[in-house]
């Protein structure tokens, strides 16, 4: 289909994709380019005057360069253990059909909310010499930091490449073998190459979570190691040293571009594709590997749970619901008196925050897949455009949260933009780190569609609008559920953001558990890890309710 | 946008999975819209509300994030003096001394809460507050308001708490082995790998540990002493959550080490609920007095209401939640210690300190020495 034969739509077309493209771009450079512009601007300025010399200065410190060298190992292989056990677990998780696939679906992704203080104390705890696993000697190694990078990321990985092996043709696959070619040689020809985009955007958002680290790798990095997160948040918080924080914050900065770059190499050869349901299949004997490898997945998830709801149920004479009775008391009836509201209160804040965020970071996330991935008949330079949109939305999640809070409160504080205690901010910041989450999930799935299926339906007769909600939404819907479960799941388990923005009197579950953690007494100790497990259990129940909405269903 | 989003995608593929699905699935998926429709009901936006009142009516309060009284507490004031206090907290007594001097040019809100000794002389010298203290001072206020005369005119002393040594005293009986007392005593054989405290660069209890060896051994002395404290096995940690908690014997992790760097406040948290003492007990010669001041922030929109809440901090209401809801003492000694408290939880007679204004001058210092000690 050429474009003239197009035509009458193609001015519609081209409006609606300047305001999809429009609408996300003004949203980025309100909360994330102007604060961490202004963040930037005060470390180049010292004394009144423009000084990058003295940014660039700070970057041939010798402690800058084992920062950043810790920091690029430590993500580095956080990145790819997370993908040699993920990409097994998304195939026996999407692919195959036996008791327990939804729950085991669930289970996966709740580490990704649990706030990461907590479960560096859990990690702690289970590899303190004293703990159940001490024996390893891993306590305050920078094993235990990769370890606790892959347990909360795992989930990145089992999802996105999920998504994408769940709508894949069989019949390549099955047209290979039938030719001849030995299993693995239909995964090497047929099957990687198809996922291979989904693979590389899993991978770079989890090399991005894990540089970005932050309470995690504070709590189990002790003194020793730093990465360039954790040092941002020292130099800003405790040293006042705005310079340094901003030259670690543009070297991040430069970090996700080159990170973006090398990764849309690798995706450069996408695959076509005619997305179709099918019925997953039953496990045969030759699938057991996976099965192998999806348990050494559960371990690494289930070993911290377990030491956490375990911790959560022992009270001072043996065991029970104490601590969840306590926290369901609140401050006036009997409750810990370092909560200020009933759990059930926080719960509440964190679902409604959630849902906002998620509603936000969906939509945008949509426009800026549809814009990105339509083909584009009009060159290579609206195509170099798409790309560079899509990858702008990337930098939020390279970008340190310690540089974007303060960034926030130095520069959205006088009108027309004085949203500083805006009750909107809270899920907004939430929506700007999910934001790439949903466009990472959707992207390979929307831009694998065979565009001669738009053609098809541009030929029947449907205007562009038609086209996009019969072929573009119909074949997406599956994945857009999944990255707004993401989305969902990331604005729940939110920390760095929401503590610095949400108001004293609507604290978050994750705000709740950093209260109580941080108070002294065993018994709060004990609430938090409640608490911890309470965020756990409602991500769970949410993320079944997701497995539960219907597949896709066949198009016509 | 939210009805735009269910309208477009949910019943046409309701609609298809009723022609397609058996009725098992259907069911669920019914239930499973039912639960996702309900959850969107029941949202409805966080901004909503609370954002509307004038500024002559409420005083915003900065504050870290341990700031905590019980609501009651807060209405007390808004009964007597018409202003709805709103509470924005976050980080610690450093981040919160940080936030305020990035923000000076536009003011945060009207009234901070938690700057203590270590920070003081920054926000001071920053010109971050107003000149305001309350015209009378309860008993016992008077000695911990700061030498320096600016600091003293802009900075009312709310409360104070000592970061001591902890000790688990059922490990020294039943090993039998004499509990230490002084900060020398941390670097002897006997008490080889059983310290554990949080560092100084992460942690304010670190940093106030840091302070007081600092004060005990003197400018030229202390790194030698952390020199032999490391020597002698003692672990870091970043913060005291996982000191306490994990490392520590007596707090509820199962540690191996019996010594920990906490507060003079943690005694009476571990009195066993068939038993009438603590099992553990602070080191009176290692402590480090912190105390945390109020005062208006300059460039308040509603200074009135500032001023008023500064005085209500050092009233007797205030003074008297203290205790319970944030761990610290009063300043005032005219109020009531809860039972527990005046029992088990003693104060230094003299804790250690350093001058605000030479802590201000030397941190960066300090703790760019500390850390190549430690970390080597």
């Amino acid at each position: 289909m050429t474009r003239t034969s197009r035509r009458p739509g193609t001015t519609t077309a081209s409006v609606v994709g300047v305001v999809a493209a429009g609408v996300p771009l003004a949203v980025l450079a309100v909360f994330f380019v102007l604060p961490v512009g202004g963040m930037l601007a005060r470390g180049f300025v010292d004394d009144g005057t423009f000084d990058p010399g003295g940014v660039l200065q700070v970057l041939t410190r010798p402690r800058v360069h084992r920062v950043l060298a810790f920091t690029v190992l430590s993500a580095g292989s956080a990145t790819v253990l997370a993908v040699l056990l993920g990409v097994p677990a998304a195939y026996v998780l999407s692919r195959l059909r036996f008791p327990g696939v939804r729950l085991l679906r669930a289970v996966v992704v709740v580490p990704f909310v649990l706030p990461t203080v907590v479960v560096g104390v859990a990690f702690r705890q289970l590899f303190a010499a004293s703990g159940p696993l001490g024996g390893l000697g891993l306590d305050g190694t920078p094993v235990a930091i990769v370890l606790a990078l892959v347990f909360f990321n795992i989930a990145v990985v089992v999802r996105t490449v999920g998504a994408q092996w769940d709508g894949l043709d069989p019949r390549r696959e099955e047209a290979a073998a039938a030719l001849g070619a030995r299993p693995a040689q239909v995964w090497w020809t047929v099957t990687l190459p198809a996922l291979r985009p989904a693979i590389v955007s899993a991978a770079s958002v989890v090399f991005l979570f894990c540089a970005t680290a932050f309470g995690v790798v504070l709590t189990l990095g002790g003194l020793r190691y730093a990465t360039v997160e954790t040092e941002i948040y020292l130099l800003t918080t405790t040293f006042l040293d705005l310079q340094a924080a901003a030259a670690l914050s543009l070297l991040q900065i430069l970090a996700v571009v080159a990170l973006l770059l090398l990764a849309h190499r690798a995706r450069a050869t996408e695959v076509a594709l005619a997305r179709v349901d099918r019925p997953r299949r039953r496990p045969r004997p030759r699938d057991a590997w996976a099965f192998v490898v999806l348990g050494l997945v559960l371990a690494l998830v289930v070993a911290p749970v377990a030491t956490l709801v375990a911790r959560s149920l022992r009270t001072a004479d043996g065991w029970g619901f104490d601590h969840y009775r306590a926290l369901a008391a609140g401050p006036t009836e009997g409750g810990s008196n370092a909560l200020r509201v009933p759990v059930t209160t926080a719960v509440e804040n964190s679902l409604r925050i959630a849902v906002d965020a998620t509603v936000v970071a969906v939509v945008l996330g949509l426009l800026v897949v549809l814009v990105t991935t339509r083909p584009r008949p009009a060159g290579r330079r609206a195509a170099r455009w798409a790309r560079a949109l899509d990858g702008i939305f990337m930098l939020p999640l390279g970008v340190s949260a310690v540089t974007l809070g303060f960034g926030f409160l130095v520069t959205l504080d006088r009108p027309p933009l004085d949203l500083r205690s805006s009750g909107m901010l809270v899920p907004i910041a939430q929506a700007m780190v999910a934001l790439p989450l949903v466009v990472r999930v959707l992207s390979p799935v929307l831009g694998s569609i065979d565009d001669r299926q738009r053609q098809a339906a541009a030929t029947l007769g449907a205007g562009p609008l038609r086209v996009l909600r019969d072929v573009d939404l119909a074949l997406v819907w599956r994945p857009l559920l999944a990255a707004a479960g993401f989305a969902f799941a990331v604005s729940l388990g939110e920390f760095g953001a929401t503590s610095f923005l949400s108001r004293a009197d609507r604290p978050t579950l994750p705000v709740v558990i950093f209260q109580l953690i941080s108070r002294p007494g065993v018994d709060n100790a004990a609430m938090a890890t409640a608490a911890a497990v309470v965020l756990g259990a409602l991500i769970v129940t949410v993320m079944a309710l997701v497995e539960l909405m219907p597949r896709r269903g066949r198009i016509a | 946008m939210r009805a735009e989003v269910h309208h477009q995608s949910v019943p046409s593929d309701q609609h298809r999975s009723s022609q397609q699905r058996p009725r098992g699935p259907r069911r669920r998926a019914g239930l499973a819209l039912a639960a996702a429709v309900s959850l969107l009901a029941t949202a409805c936006s966080a901004g909503g509300g609370g954002d509307s009142q004038d500024a002559e009516d409420t005083v915003v309060l900065v504050t870290h994030s341990s700031f905590n009284v019980p609501d009651e507490v807060l209405d007390a004031f808004t009964d007597q003096h018409g202003y709805t206090v709103e509470v924005q907290a976050a980080g610690d007594a450093g981040e919160l001394a940080n936030r305020l001097v990035l923000t000076r040019n536009s003011p945060l809100g009207d009234v901070v809460f938690g700057i203590d000794n270590t920070f003081a002389s920054r926000v001071v010298d920053e010109g971050v507050l107003a000149d305001y203290t309350p015209a009378t001072l309860p008993a016992g206020a008077e000695e911990h308001v700061l030498p320096d005369a600016t600091a003293a005119g802009q900075l009312t002393p709310v409360d104070r708490g000592d970061v001591c040594v902890n000790i688990d005293d059922g490990w020294f009986a039943d090993n039998d082995v004499p509990p230490p007392a002084t900060l020398e005593d941390l670097t002897k054989p006997a008490y080889r790998d059983l310290f554990v405290t949080p560092g100084a660069a992460t942690s304010s209890p670190g940093m106030a540990f840091l302070l007081a060896t600092i004060s005990h051994f003197g400018e030229e002395d202390w790194q030698d002493y952390w020199r032999e404290l490391i020597a002698n096995g003692a672990k870091l940690t970043s913060g005291w959550t996982d000191a306490y908690t994990v490392d520590f014997t007596a707090g509820g992790g199962d540690g191996d080490r019996p010594i920990v760097l906490s507060y003079a406040s943690s005694p009476p948290f571990t009195i066993p609920e068939d038993g009438e003492e603590p099992t553990t007990s602070a080191l009176l010669d290692t402590c480090f007095r912190q105390v945390e001041y109020a005062g208006v922030i300059a460039g308040a929109a509603n200074p009135e209401g500032a001023q008023a809440l500064v005085d209500f901090f050092v009233g007797g209401e205030f003074q008297a939640a203290l205790p319970e809801s944030m761990y610290v003492f009063p300043v005032s000694d005219e109020v009531e210690l809860p039972e527990a408290w005046s029992r088990f939880a003693e104060v230094a007679d003299t804790p250690h300190d350093l001058l605000p204004a030479l802590i201000d001058q030397q941190r960066d210092t300090w703790l760019k020495e500390w850390n190549e000690v430690v970390t080597r």
